[in-house]
């Protein structure tokens, strides 16, 4: 091939409108998703502005982030004080600009990124915008995805277009095949520790390698979803056959005729042989084992048979600062091992690891076991199909029967918006972040595959699972 | 966009790598459907102590720095959620540039649309601007000028950097980036419909039908 071309630089360029200089290029945006947080402020700005949406049919609105998750909730539950105004804020907007809206009892409904790949919103060689910036989660099924302010929201809204600076690029080769009870969170966490949680800063992640190619789309998102918390803003895998068995027949995917001409489109859109990457980084994953956080950031992360580590041995004087700091807000010594560490909380959700694949890792561990009593145990499927074909499956009725609670699809405890169940606590959780307070005042967040909060719940301390 | 050329003033240091968006305004403020109101809770969880009172262990509750407009930090500042609230907050706290030698890329691109510079330097230079800062007891002023692209303190350090170009014309002229966008409408036109007859697939029409 005689100009061999990597799968972001096809993307980028087919959606370039105009070259503005400085290496940033407007861009048509192909789908635009946004919630009832920042969503709304975007919704709400545009129309004080007197300004309309350009091209409606490619904007989708979610109930998602402030959304009560309690079961049998009404339509602007929230534990957070401006929750319903800022729900009901969406939803009127939403009708009254005829976009796309997907409300809190539509039966599509969920946790925006994971709605976005179940409905076919998000499609291979797409541009996709959302006001989170667990948007590349979307990558998984080869869109080009970030995350973007609210600002940038309200100028997508009005043009369908973005000038965005052009990444360098970096491909993540993950090659090897992984043991049983590891997982697509632990291969992601275990990155992000080995490249550092700014170690792709200015650079678009390829997630490639065998490891890559043999794994479903749901452990490809996992993958995506954290590829901000290495601080690439954009992660993705690029297409193959995985992703359109995946996609055929979605709501928004193409259909008959129209398939096949799309299907032959993205087939030519992976990395072509020889294509060259500013970066490359190989990880290899057959001696891979359970990762677990122990401090604020997820680049400070162990095996899960680890050993808090002392900060001398960190690389340099502010990393040492930052881990004691990280230390002293999670109440750890240096030399304890992280197994065996007593946890108050169970949590089970977000947009990382609440889809169905991650609901039956973990019920096939709590199948017949207890979560142990005094330990909070939740689990806060990723969207409502998840939660329905859950149920068809029986799951619910694990997770119940273990101690769990059991609870209607968003954002949930991911992020702490008002409810203050976990201050002070220990928590152990499949989410994407443990910055301070993150999921409450004083919380302290360990993060983990499905398979080891389940174990952990049932032990009621950090726990690998399979091991008696 | 609003106007931004330089500003001068007093430089808050608060060193620590890998600063989020969660500690710059928790989440539990970011609702609401003010434009406003959310300077009173910019570091909210390291300004204020428990019972609410300000935490004087904190810089930004200190003498001169609570009249900051830069601040100084280490690496990855601003990573995290991409909650346009943080460099909200940071500017009406009254800071119009932060210094760092690499921020959260989502936060960088807001911060221009906040009136706020986010300046990359290496790590050696802030440390150079930190020490001129604490041998003036934090009285020295350092200047942020977008104009010239320099960083600099009276009569002694100064050192370039580097924005991108279209934020950084825009923000020198307050052009309305909406406004400029739509100023190419017929090239977003024209690329539109060759774009639709390539990947058709792309283009949904709408699937509400508005009342006409």
């Amino acid at each position: 091939m005689s100009n061999p071309q990597t799968f972001f630089e096809k993307v980028w360029l087919d959606h370039v409108i105009k070259q503005m200089g400085g290496g940033t290029a407007l861009l048509q945006i192909d789908r635009l998703v946004l919630h009832e947080l920042s969503g709304s402020q975007a919704v709400r700005a545009l129309a004080q502005a007197n300004r309309k949406p350009f091209s409606r049919g490619q904007v989708f609105t979610v109930i998602e982030h402030l959304i009560s998750t309690r079961p049998g909730r009404g339509p602007t539950d929230s534990v957070s004080v401006s929750g319903p105004s800022m729900i009901e804020g969406t939803r009127l907007a939403s009708k009254k600009w005829g976009l796309n809206f997907i409300d809190y009892n539509d039966p599509r409904q969920g946790i925006a990124h994971v709605v976005a790949t179940e409905l076919g919103i998000a499609f291979p060689g797409s541009t996709l915008v959302c006001c989170d910036s667990h948007t590349s989660t979307v990558g998984a099924v080869g869109a080009l995805a970030w995350g973007i302010g609210a600002s940038e929201a309200e100028h997508v809204l009005a043009t369908q277009a973005l000038a965005q600076m052009r990444p360098k690029t970096m491909r993540i080769n993950f090659n090897g095949q992984l043991s049983q009870g590891v997982y697509a969170k632990d291969m992601i966490l275990a990155l992000i520790g080995k490249i550092g949680a700014n170690g792709g800063i200015g650079y678009a992640t390829e997630f490639a390698g065998s490891a890559v190619r043999s794994m479903s789309i749901e452990g490809r998102a996992t993958l995506c979803n954290m590829s901000i918390e290495f601080q690439s803003k954009y992660g993705f895998v690029a297409p193959d056959d995985v992703t359109l068995d995946y996609l055929h027949g979605r709501e928004f995917s193409p259909t008959g005729a129209a398939w096949d001409q799309a299907a032959n489109y993205w087939r030519a859109l992976p990395t072509d042989e020889g294509a060259q990457f500013d970066r490359e980084v190989d990880f290899d994953c057959s001696n891979l084992k359970p990762q677990v956080t122990w401090g604020t950031s997820p680049e400070q992360v162990l095996n899960i048979d680890g050993r808090i580590p002392d900060p001398s041995i960190q690389k340099d004087s502010e990393s040492r600062l930052e881990a004691q700091r990280a230390l002293d807000y999670m109440q750890l010594t240096p030399g304890m091992a992280l197994e065996g560490l007593p946890v108050d909380v169970a949590y089970i959700g977000s947009c990382t690891n609440a889809r169905l694949s991650d609901l039956r890792a973990a019920a096939e561990i709590l199948k017949g076991h207890k979560v142990k009593p005094g330990i909070q145990a939740i689990c806060v499927p990723g969207s409502t199909p998840v939660k329905r074909a859950a149920e068809a499956e029986g799951l619910d009725t694990i997770f119940k029967d273990a101690g769990f609670e059991w609870h209607e699809s968003a954002c949930g405890f991911c992020g702490h918006i008002g409810d203050n169940r976990f201050a002070n606590l220990r928590t152990i959780s499949t989410t994407n972040r443990n910055f301070k307070g993150r999921q409450g005042p004083q919380t302290r967040t360990h993060l983990a595959s499905p398979a080891t909060v389940a174990a952990s719940a049932i032990a009621g301390c950090i726990k690998q699972a399979g091991r008696s | 966009m609003e106007q931004y050329i330089s500003v001068t003033g007093i430089a808050a240091p608060i060193m620590q790598i890998n600063i989020d968006t969660d500690q710059i305004i928790p989440a539990l403020y970011l609702g609401g459907t003010d434009a406003k109101g959310y300077g009173a809770h910019l570091f909210a969880n390291w300004r204020f102590l428990a019972d609410g009172a300000p935490n004087p262990d904190f810089i930004l509750n200190q003498s001169p720095y609570t009249q900051a407009v830069v601040l100084l930090a280490d690496r990855n500042f601003g990573c995290g959620s991409s909650r346009e609230r943080a460099p909200k907050a940071m500017r009406e706290f009254g800071l119009r540039a932060v210094i760092a030698p690499s921020f959260g890329d989502i936060f960088f691109n807001n911060c221009f649309r906040n009136g706020i510079v986010p300046v990359a330097l290496p790590i050696e230079h802030i440390r150079q601007l930190v020490q001129a800062v604490e041998d003036s007891a934090g009285k020295i002023n350092i200047t942020v000028d977008l104009q010239t692209k320099k960083v600099s303190l009276p009569d002694s350090l100064s050192f370039n950097f580097e924005v991108p170009e279209t934020l950084r014309i825009m923000l020198l002229s307050g052009v309305d980036e909406i406004d400029q966008t739509l100023s190419y409408q017929n090239e977003i036109e024209v690329f539109r419909a060759a774009d639709k007859s390539r990947r058709p697939w792309a283009y949904l029409a709408p699937t509400v039908t508005l009342p006409a």
